[in-house]
């Protein structure tokens, strides 16, 4: 038996054990069974034994080789790609790029149009036939519903453009800062309940060029193992050194903030500056949300400062859509660090951080987003501004509550069915695993031809062994979309043996 | 007469060494070996003991003192509330040619709204449309139902604008190019970078943890010399040098300086030297050339010899984001192995309408608009150069020029006051703005960008305003 196996199983009764049964924090990981993994295994092999295959038929020219040629490649340059990175490209990625990087042609709304793409020759070039095909919208982020093309906030949205133009061209720090960007945060402080707060234009660069502001050489950051990359990639530029910790699991957060304190820096043994613990609200991957009492509490005791990243949460999560601090119900002051991101719940685009004024300050001073990049757009911003103050409003409180009644729902007919679902039971992001890569591939196209669009990932952006669907809710979906969805995964379900769990038993969706 | 040892003596020493014999072979053995055995503890004592090093474990009690006394730094330093950068002037309005601040008009020098699109009609126009048809977010990355296919039109339209195979947009200028450097530059590869890129470049070359040499800003042969010393060190190792690549990276216009690279000696020594040209036009894009289409028009060099033209849609186009054209086996890479690309959500709809119908504005205008930009910026240069007491830095066709005050007498402070006085007067100019951790930080100087709309009456007066400053501030 393998070990990754037993592992995960331990974890998973010592979270039960941990919650005391506190009901906002209840998660499951079922372990992977044991014949799945093997398979997976195989699948892969598989696979790879056909990729040299291949790849030996193209070298000696049996096969036409495909794909673009370095125009340099004669001339003596160094080649531009490791052989190995192109291997997974050319020869596990081509054959089913279809069900990636699918075009729409609407909006992305509850129901939308794929433009349809046909290929000839195994994915490796595409022709439009230029119709469209419609499906029901299970992969885009659009917890609240704002994705819409009339309405309040399209309205708002269009008077900036006539008020304001598309852009500026300069900089916040120098000739770029609109009275409506100060409109904007002053109205986000307001309903995130702090004292202020900054924006950018894209949320990605909000972590990766703001970490570098806040931390420095000689800090240390802790961060959770399933973080995203653009934090990944700020903690990287800031100089700071960093750990991280096993995902969720405030234990192994303790023993590491603990010895970090006691021994200072491993070499030098140098006492730590500052120490940062930098987590997220709602994890995209796996669907759990983050510990935030516990992580409170061991903030206070350690003297540490929180980073929490709510790209997915704010607007989806708490019956005031404020986020993992209004779920939790918490004070918004113990968290020193708010960031987040206005492209899922607002339908809109960019990023924030708010917190103490002082450290808005600081960041307005050496962030470098707000010294070399271009301030954000006006209809994007009147986007935001309408649907925060829509937020506020009876119809904002209808939306948080759909999509919260959404999930409960859609969740429990999942679990009922026999699938495994990973996650927080009132998280919007329902991860559904898959595990062999013919079986993801083929219950994406699957999905598709019943009507709908789902978004399924696998290694790398997931570990090997754990491919899944991941399925967004909104609160634009009806019930009768739900209802489709999930009798097309429980036949697809059946067909292709998804039913995986052993901790419930597996049943039809008619007989629930 | 002792010294000489008679035969008794030998003999009775003789017979003690064989009585000494003798006992050994009656000792009991347990005698016999523990006498071998503090022999063998003696010579290990002497030989081979190390030093035991004191074992540092710390007590509970000692480890929770540690704790309560670490004291961490304050989350931020102690902010100066009267820096720049929270003190910034507040716009009204639309910033195009003139832009609003307190009610008042002025004369806008200072955004990079090259080509005057900022507020254009049609652009305004089919921005709308795209929101009346696809919303305002895309609501996804790329890779997940993010791809709309204004997209796709809007990178088709890019590549073959520059005639290039294939196209790859951003949805952030600064991103555009800190994404692409990490995605092909690895730790062993090496890149040669001028002194003078702009800081998102920096930020690029150091998330890309690969070797740096820097060169002095367009300065030819101090890259030569670089080239030549690799090239030594690759003669001494060549197997390693076969694994190693190189790019060169460099930007087309400077935003710092002004001035143009020296493209055509760095195509040649590309060919000699074997590496990859990556060229950052996002100011040339739409300013340079007979067409607008930037430096290799300017110098009228085959595109294809440069590997990857990356830009930024936030100056000449007026729209948001960024794009990067090359050939296919190039550019193809980044949409697996940028991160700004694959991680992020992609660029709204509306902004990519924008500049795709800039983008048709620049071919329908093409070389009238481009010639006019070419002479205005000439005009204003001259113009520049004949007020004393000021030094132009930058080329004569480049519309961003970088002014400083001649004779040492270039502080911050005094262009702070040159600005103040010029927004009395109705002329918006700006302080160029950059952080202290630059790699080469440029001296202070105020930052005018020419737009192409200005009438040779407002480029007059914006010489007279920045002279009557000069008395101002040097009486």
């Amino acid at each position: 038996m393998t070990g990754t196996l037993f592992s995960k199983a331990d974890k998973d009764i010592e979270i039960n054990k941990n919650n005391d049964c506190n009901d906002l924090q209840c998660e499951e990981f079922e372990e992977t069974p044991l014949y799945a993994a093997v398979l997976t295994y195989l699948g892969y092999a598989i696979l790879c034994l056909f990729g040299w295959l291949r790849d030996f038929l193209r070298q000696s020219n049996i096969e036409k080789k495909r794909g673009a040629v370095d125009p340099n490649a004669s001339l003596g340059f160094v080649p531009l790609y490791q052989s190995y990175e192109s291997f997974y490209t050319r020869n596990m990625y081509t054959r089913v790029r279809d069900i990636f990087n699918r075009p729409i042609a609407s909006v992305p709304g509850a129901q939308f149009e794929l433009t349809e793409r046909m290929s000839d020759d195994y994915n490796w070039t595409y022709r439009y036939t230029g119709k469209t095909i419609s499906a029901v919208n299970f992969g885009s982020y659009n917890y609240l519903g704002f994705a819409e093309r009339t309405g309040q906030c399209a309205t708002d949205a269009i008077n900036g453009l006539k008020s304001y133009a598309v852009s500026s061209c300069g900089t916040r720090s120098e000739i770029g800062t609109q009275r409506y960007h100060i409109e904007l945060e002053q109205l986000l402080a307001n309903f995130l309940g702090v004292e202020s707060s900054i924006v950018f234009g894209m949320g990605f660069a909000t972590n990766a060029l703001n970490l570098p502001a806040i931390a420095s050489k000689g800090d240390l950051i802790l961060s959770d193992e399933m973080n995203h990359v653009s934090l990944i990639i700020g903690m990287r530029i800031s100089g700071a050194s960093y750990q991280t910790f096993a995902h969720n699991d405030m234990n192994d957060l303790e023993a590491k903030l603990h010895a970090a304190i006691v021994h200072g820096h491993p070499r030098t043994n140098r006492p730590w500056k500052k120490i940062f613990i930098v987590v997220e609200g709602v994890y995209s991957m796996e669907g759990s949300i983050c510990r935030l009492p516990q992580l409170i509490e061991l903030k206070k005791k350690y003297k540490a400062y929180l980073y929490m990243d709510e790209a997915h949460s704010i607007g989806a999560m708490g019956k005031n859509g404020r986020g993992i601090v209004d779920y939790f119900n918490v004070d918004v002051n113990d968290v020193d660090i708010l960031m987040g991101t206005f492209t899922k719940s607002f339908g809109s685009a960019g990023g924030y951080i708010a917190g103490r004024k002082s450290l808005i300050d600081h960041i307005r001073i050496h962030s470098h987003a707000n010294t070399y990049a271009s301030s954000m757009s006006a209809p994007i911003v009147q986007q935001i501004i309408s649907s925060l103050r829509l937020l506020s409003s009876p119809e904002g409180e209808k939306r948080i509550c759909q999509l919260a009644d959404n999930t409960r729902y859609f969740r429990r007919k999942l679990v009922d069915m026999g699938f495994i679902v990973y996650g927080n039971k009132y998280s919007p992001v329902v991860p559904m695993l898959l595990y062999l890569p013919a079986r993801v591939t083929r219950f994406n196209r699957e999905m598709l031809r019943r009507g709908i669009a789902v978004v399924t990932v696998g290694f790398p952006a997931t570990k090997l062994l754990e491919a899944r669907v991941r399925f967004c809710l909104s609160a634009a979906h009806t019930r009768p979309m739900l209802d489709a969805a999930l009798a097309a995964i429980d036949e697809v379900g059946t067909d292709i043996r998804l039913r995986y769990s052993s901790r419930h038993v597996h049943r039809r969706l008619k007989d629930l | 007469m002792g010294s000489s040892m008679t035969r008794g003596d030998i003999e009775s020493l003789a017979t003690d060494f064989y009585d000494l014999l003798e006992s050994f072979k009656h000792a009991p053995f347990y005698h016999i070996s523990f006498e071998i055995f503090l022999v063998l503890a003696v010579i290990w004592l002497v030989f081979f003991r190390k030093p035991r090093a004191i074992e540092k474990k710390l007590t509970e009690r000692e480890k929770q003192e540690l704790i309560d006394e670490w004291q961490p730094e304050p989350l931020v330093p102690p902010v100066d509330p009267n820096h720049p950068a929270l003190n910034v002037r507040v716009l009204d309005g639309i910033v195009g040619k003139t832009v609003e601040i307190d009610g008042k008009k002025s004369l806008n020098f200072a955004t990079f709204n090259f080509l005057n699109f900022v507020g254009n009609s049609r652009i305004s126009e089919k921005a709308i449309q795209a929101v009346q048809k696809y919303g305002v977010g895309s609501c996804g990355p790329r890779g997940f139902y993010g791809t709309i296919d204004i997209h796709l039109e809007l990178e088709e339209r890019l590549a073959k604008f520059f005639n290039c195979e294939e196209g790859i947009i951003y949805s952030y200028g600064f991103s555009t190019i800190a994404s692409i450097i990490p995605a092909y530059s690895k730790r062993n590869d090496i890149l040669f970078v001028d002194e003078g890129v702009h800081y998102a470049i920096q930020k690029g070359v150091e998330a890309s943890r690969s070797h740096v040499k820097w060169f002095k800003h367009n300065d030819i042969q101090d890259l030569e010399r670089l080239l030549a010393e690799q090239e030594v060190l690759d003669k001494k190792n060549p197997k390693k040098a076969r694994t190693i690549r190189r790019f060169l990276i460099i930007e087309g216009l400077y935003v710092n300086y002004g001035d143009i690279c020296p493209l055509p000696r760095m195509v040649e020594l590309k060919y000699k030297y074997k590496y990859r040209i990556f060229i950052d036009e996002s100011v040339s894009f739409g300013t340079i050339g007979q067409t607008g289409r930037g430096v290799t028009e300017y110098y009228d060099i085959d595109r294809q010899k440069i590997d990857l033209i990356s830009s930024s849609l936030e100056y000449s186009i007026g729209s948001i984001g960024g794009f990067a054209v090359g050939s296919s086996f190039v550019v193809d890479h980044q949409r697996l192995s940028a991160q700004g690309y694959c991680f992020s959500a992609s660029l709204p709809p509306l902004l990519a309408a924008a500049a795709i119908e800039a983008l048709n504005i620049m071919e329908e205008q093409s070389t009238p608009l481009f010639e006019t930009i070419m002479s205005k910026s000439k005009r204003l240069h001259k113009k520049l150069l004949s007020i004393k007491g000021y030094s132009v830095m930058g080329d004569e066709i480049s519309p961003l020029k970088h002014l400083r005050l001649a004779n040492a007498l270039n502080t911050i402070g005094r262009l702070e006051e040159i600005v103040q006085f010029a927004q009395t007067r109705d002329i918006t100019i700006t302080v160029a703005r950059y952080l202290t951790d630059e790699h080469l930080l440029p001296e202070p100087s105020i930052r005018l960008i020419l737009n192409v709309e200005m009438t040779d009456e407002e480029l007059e007066f914006l010489c007279t305003v920045l002279q009557e400053a000069l008395v101002k501030v040097t009486s």
